[in-house]
C-alpha cells in the first residue's frame, strides 16, 4: 500500500469511527484532494463531513479551532504546509494556546495536515521544511511519518488526540509503498521513536524523507564495516529523547539527518539534548546533515545539492567514526 | 576535510623546530600515523607523523626552514579539495604560545580538556599536527573525547601518556580501549604493586626531578595551619614498621657473589626500594609549598652521610630508574667526596626524600628530622636476628625497623602508612625489583 492510500485509510476509518470527526480544506471534496489523499471520502461521508473551503487558510483554520472548541474533531488539510504560513496566527495564537489561556476549559482536538518539505522542482516558496516552526511552540504536537504503516498509525492517534496536532506528510513520499496493517484498531502512540535499523557504531537520527536515505546509507556503510543504528523519532514534539540517548550511550557517535535548514532546526535541538543528557558518552562531536542554508533552488541540479543525500550521510558517519 | 599540519611539540622544551627533511612530496598519499617529515628540535631530530588521511596537498615550509610551535607547515586533504581557504588562514595563523617553564609538567593536563575552538586560526580549519609521543598540543592542552575521559577515569588509565588517534591528536574511545586491553595483557599482580619504571641506561645522568605543583586544597591548608601552631613549622609525625630482611639479605649475598667488586650494601637496596615505593605513592614524594603542593616526577633520594664537620645528604637522582649495579658506586663516590668536602651544591640540595641510616651503630630504631622542604625522611635501624612468630611458631629472622618522619602538612597518617606497606612489601619480596 502507498503512503497516500495508508493516509486515506486512516482518514476513512476515523471518519467512520467517530461522527464528530470532519475534514475540510482546499479541493479535499469534489477534486478528491490535490494529492488524492482524500479520494472517495466525499462520496462515502457526504458534504457535511468532507468540506471544500475557499482559498482562505487563515479563515478555515480559525473555523476549525472554533469547531474544536465546541467539541468537534476537525481535520484541516493544507494543500501544502507552505500555505499554512498564512494560517499561523490561528495555529500558534489560538490552537496552541487555548487550553492554557482558558485555564483548561477548552481543549482543541484538531489535526492540521498536509504535505511539507521539499517537492519536485517547485522552487523556494513551495518547497521547504518548516517543522521547527511548529515544534517551537508549547501546546502543539508535531508528527512526521516516514513509512506507510507509521503514517496510518500516527494519523489515527493524531485524530484521537485531544491536543492540536501538526501532521506533516512528505510530498515526495506519497507514492512510497510498504506493508500497512488493515486492523482498524492499529494505532501508534505519539511521542514514541522507532528504531528503523539496529546498529552499534553510529546512531543516525532521521525523520520523514531522510529516513529512507539514512537506511540506504546504513546499508552501504555496513559493507564498509560501520554498523549504523537508524532512529526515527516519528513525533518531533513530544520528542522521544530517551530512545535517542539510549542509542547514543551504546554507539557514542551521532549523525542527525534532516531536510530542513540547519539554523535553529530540529537537529540543533536534538544535538543540544544529547549534549545535556549524554555528554559523557560522546566520542565525537554530534554531526548534522541538513538541507542547504539557502531558499530551495528551482534548477534540478541545485535542488539535488540542497537536500541531504546518501553520500553526504555516509561522509558524516565516516567523519564521526574517525574514518 | 582538508586539515593544516602544524609544527608539533616534540620535546618538552622545544619552542620552534627546523624542518630537516620532508619524507613525503606534494601529491603523495599519506595515512594517519605515517612519518611525514623529520624535525630538528632543540634536543634531537625526530620524526613527525601525519594525523589525518589524504594527500599531502601543499608544503608550506622548505627543508632547512624553522617554524614556531603551532605554525602551519603543510596541508593534507582530498586530491580535488579546495584548500584556498586553508592556505589563506595558514598565512595568517599565529603560532601557539610556547611553554616557558621547561622543568614543569603542563599543569593544565590535570583536568580532561576539550578542544578550544577559539584558539584555532579559523573555525572552519581543523588544525592537525603534533606527531610526538603524547597528545598535548602546542598550547599544552590534551584533546580528549568525553567518553574517552570517562573510560580512562573508570579504568584508571593515565590518558596523558596516550597518543590520540582522532583529529588533531584527540584521544578517542578506541585509544582507551587499546590501552585497557594492553593493560590486561600483563599478568595481574595480586600485590597491588605497579610495574617498575623502565630502568635507565647505564651511565645516564639525571638533573633534579621534574615536578608539578597542584593548588593546596582548603582542607590541606587547614591541616597545615593547625598543626603548625601545635608543633613547630614542620609538623612531624612518626610511623614505624618492622621489615623481615631475610630475602633482601639473601639477595644482597647472591649479587655480591656474582659481582664481588660491587660491595652492594643493604642501604643501597633500601635506596632503590624506597625510590620505587615513592613513585607508587606520589603524595609522599612531595613537598609543601604553602599555596601549592609540589609533586615530583622522580625520586631524588638524599642519603645522610656523617662527616667530621657534620651531616650532609648527597643525592641519588632518579633513584627509581637506577640499577642496583649503579647505586653502590654512586653512593660511595658521593660519600667519599662529601667527607672530602668536595660536593657541588647541586649534589646535596633539592632531594625529594631522604634516608638516614644508623644501623651500623647498632641503633635499633630512631626518628630523623625532616630536611625541608622535603615531605619525609626514613630512619633505618640495625638489621639483626630476632625471634619472630611465623605461622604460630617462634623463628629466628633477620629483621629491621624503619621509622618515617612525615610532614603532616602534605602527608597524612594513612598516606604514610600505605607507603611503608609498599616499602615493606617490596623489601620482603625484593625480586620485584627485577620484574618490569
Amino acid at each position: 500500500m502507498t503512503m497516500r492510500d495508508a493516509l486515506n485509510l486512516a482518514l476513512k476509518e476515523e471518519l467512520a469511527r467517530d461522527k464528530s470527526v470532519f475534514l475540510m480544506g482546499e479541493e479535499v471534496a469534489e477534486y478528491q484532494g490535490a494529492y488524492k489523499v482524500t479520494r472517495g471520502l466525499l462520496e462515502e461521508f457526504g458534504p457535511k463531513r468532507v468540506i471544500d473551503t475557499p482559498i482562505t487558510e487563515l479563515g478555515f483554520a480559525g473555523l476549525g479551532v472554533g469547531a474544536a472548541m465546541v467539541g468537534l474533531r476537525p481535520i484541516v488539510e493544507f494543500m501544502t504546509f507552505n500555505f499554512s504560513i498564512l494560517a499561523t496566527d490561528q495555529i500558534i495564537n489560538s490552537a496552541a494556546k487555548m487550553l492554557y489561556m482558558s485555564g483548561g476549559q477548552f481543549k482543541i482536538p484538531i489535526v492540521f495536515r498536509g504535505p511539507s518539505g521539499s517537492a519536485f522542482q517547485v522552487s523556494s516558496q513551495h518547497s521547504q521544511a518548516i517543522e521547527s516552526w511548529y515544534a517551537y511552540f508549547p501546546g502543539l504536537k508535531v508528527v512526521m511519518p516516514s513509512t506507510p504503516a507509521d503514517a496510518k498509525g500516527l494519523l489515527k492517534s493524531a485524530i484521537r488526540d485531544d491536543d492540536p496536532v501538526i501532521f506533516m506528510e512528505q510530498e515526495r513520499m506519497y507514492g512510497m509503498k510498504g506493508e500497512v496493517p488493515e486492523d482498524e484498531d492499529f494505532t501508534i502512540p505519539l511521542g514514541v521513536a522507532d528504531i528503523k535499523r539496529e546498529g552499534k557504531d553510529v546512531t543516525i537520527v532521521a525523520r520523514s524523507l531522510t529516513v529512507p536515505t539514512a537506511l540506504k546509507a546504513a546499508e552501504e556503510l555496513e559493507k564498509q564495516g560501520v554498523s549504523c543504528e537508524v532512529i526515527d523519532p516519528r513525533t518531533i514534539r513530544p520528542l522521544d529523547i530517551d530512545t535517542i540517548v539510549e542509542s547514543v550511550k551504546k554507539t557514542n557517535r551521532v549523525v542527525i539527518a534532516e531536510e530542513s535548514h540547519p539554523f535553529c532546526g530540529v537537529a540543533a535541538e536534538i544535538s543540544a539534548e544529547i549534549n545535556e543528557r549524554a555528554f559523557d558518552y560522546l566520542d565525537a562531536p554530534v554531526k548534522r546533515v541538513s538541507g542547504a542554508d539557502v531558499p530551495m533552488p528551482y534548477a534540478k541540479n541545485l535542488e539535488q545539492l540542497a537536500i541531504p543525500d546518501v553520500e553526504r550521510i555516509i561522509a558524516a558517519v565516516r567523519d564521526v567514526s574517525y574514518l | 576535510m582538508a586539515t593544516q599540519v602544524v609544527m608539533p611539540k616534540l620535546s618538552p622544551t622545544m619552542e620552534e623546530g627546523q624542518l630537516a627533511r620532508w619524507l613525503k612530496k606534494e601529491g603523495d598519499k599519506v595515512s594517519m600515523g605515517e612519518p611525514l617529515a623529520e624535525i630538528d628540535t632543540d634536543k634531537a631530530t625526530m620524526e613527525m607523523q601525519a594525523l589525518s588521511n589524504g594527500v599531502l596537498r601543499k608544503i608550506l615550509i622548505h627543508e632547512g626552514d624553522s617554524a614556531p610551535l603551532g605554525q602551519p607547515i603543510a596541508i593534507i586533504g582530498e586530491p580535488d579539495e579546495d584548500i584556498s581557504e586553508l592556505l589563506k588562514t595558514a598565512g595568517e595563523a599565529k603560532p601557539a604560545k610556547a611553554e616557558t617553564a621547561p622543568e614543569k609538567l603542563p599543569e593544565s593536563n590535570a583536568a580532561p580538556a576539550v578542544e578550544e575552538k577559539a584558539k584555532e586560526p579559523e573555525p572552519a580549519a581543523n588544525v592537525s599536527g603534533n606527531g610526538g609521543g603524547v597528545s598535548a598540543r602546542p598550547d599544552g592542552r590534551v584533546l580528549l573525547s568525553p567518553i574517552a575521559a570517562r573510560m580512562a577515569a573508570e579504568a584508571g588509565i593515565d590518558f596523558k601518556a596516550l597518543q590520540g588517534s582522532g583529529p588533531g591528536g584527540r584521544i578517542i574511545k578506541k585509544d582507551i580501549e587499546t590501552a585497557i586491553s594492553s593493560k590486561r595483557e600483563r599478568p595481574a599482580a595480586t600485590t597491588g604493586l605497579r610495574p617498575l619504571p623502565r630502568s635507565s641506561e647505564k651511565g645516564a645522568v639525571y638533573g633534579p626531578s621534574a615536578y608539578r605543583d597542584e593548588p593546596t586544597s582548603e582542607m590541606r591548608r587547614t591541616i597545615a595551619r593547625r598543626l603548625v601552631t601545635s608543633i613547630g613549622p614542620v609538623p612531624h609525625f612518626f610511623l614505624t614498621i618492622e621489615v623481615d630482611m631475610e630475602r633482601a639479605a639473601e639477595m644482597r649475598r647472591s649479587i655480591n657473589e656474582l659481582y664481588p667488586d660491587l660491595k652492594l650494601s643493604i642501604n643501597d637496596i633500601i635506596i632503590k626500594v624506597a625510590a620505587v615505593a615513592l613513585l607508587q605513592h606520589p603524595q609522599v614524594n612531595a613537598s609543601f609549598q604553602d599555596k601549592t603542593i609540589r609533586y615530583y616526577e622522580h625520586a631524588d633520594i638524599g642519603v645522610a652521610v656523617a662527616t667530621e664537620n657534620g651531616l650532609i645528604t648527597p643525592i641519588i637522582r632518579a633513584a627509581e630508574l637506577k640499577s642496583l649495579l649503579d647505586i653502590p658506586g654512586e653512593v660511595r663516590e658521593l660519600a667519599e667526596r662529601a667527607r672530602a668536602r668536595k660536593l657541588k651544591p647541586e649534589e646535596y640540595t633539592g632531594a625529594t626524600f631522604s634516608i638516614s641510616n644508623l644501623g651500623m651503630f647498632g641503633i635499633e630504631e630512631f626518628t630523623a628530622v625532616i630536611n625541608p622542604p622535603e615531605g619525609a625522611i626514613l630512619a633505618i635501624g640495625a638489621m639483626a636476628a630476632k625471634p619472630v612468630v611465623r605461622d604460630g611458631e617462634i623463628k629466628v629472622r633477620q629483621t629491621m625497623r624503619v621509622t618515617m618522619s612525615c610532614d603532616h602538612r602534605v602527608i597524612d597518617g594513612a598516606t604514610g602508612a600505605k607507603f611503608l606497606q609498599t616499602f615493606k612489601q617490596i623489601m620482603e619480596n625484593p625480586l620485584y625489583l627485577f620484574i618490569g
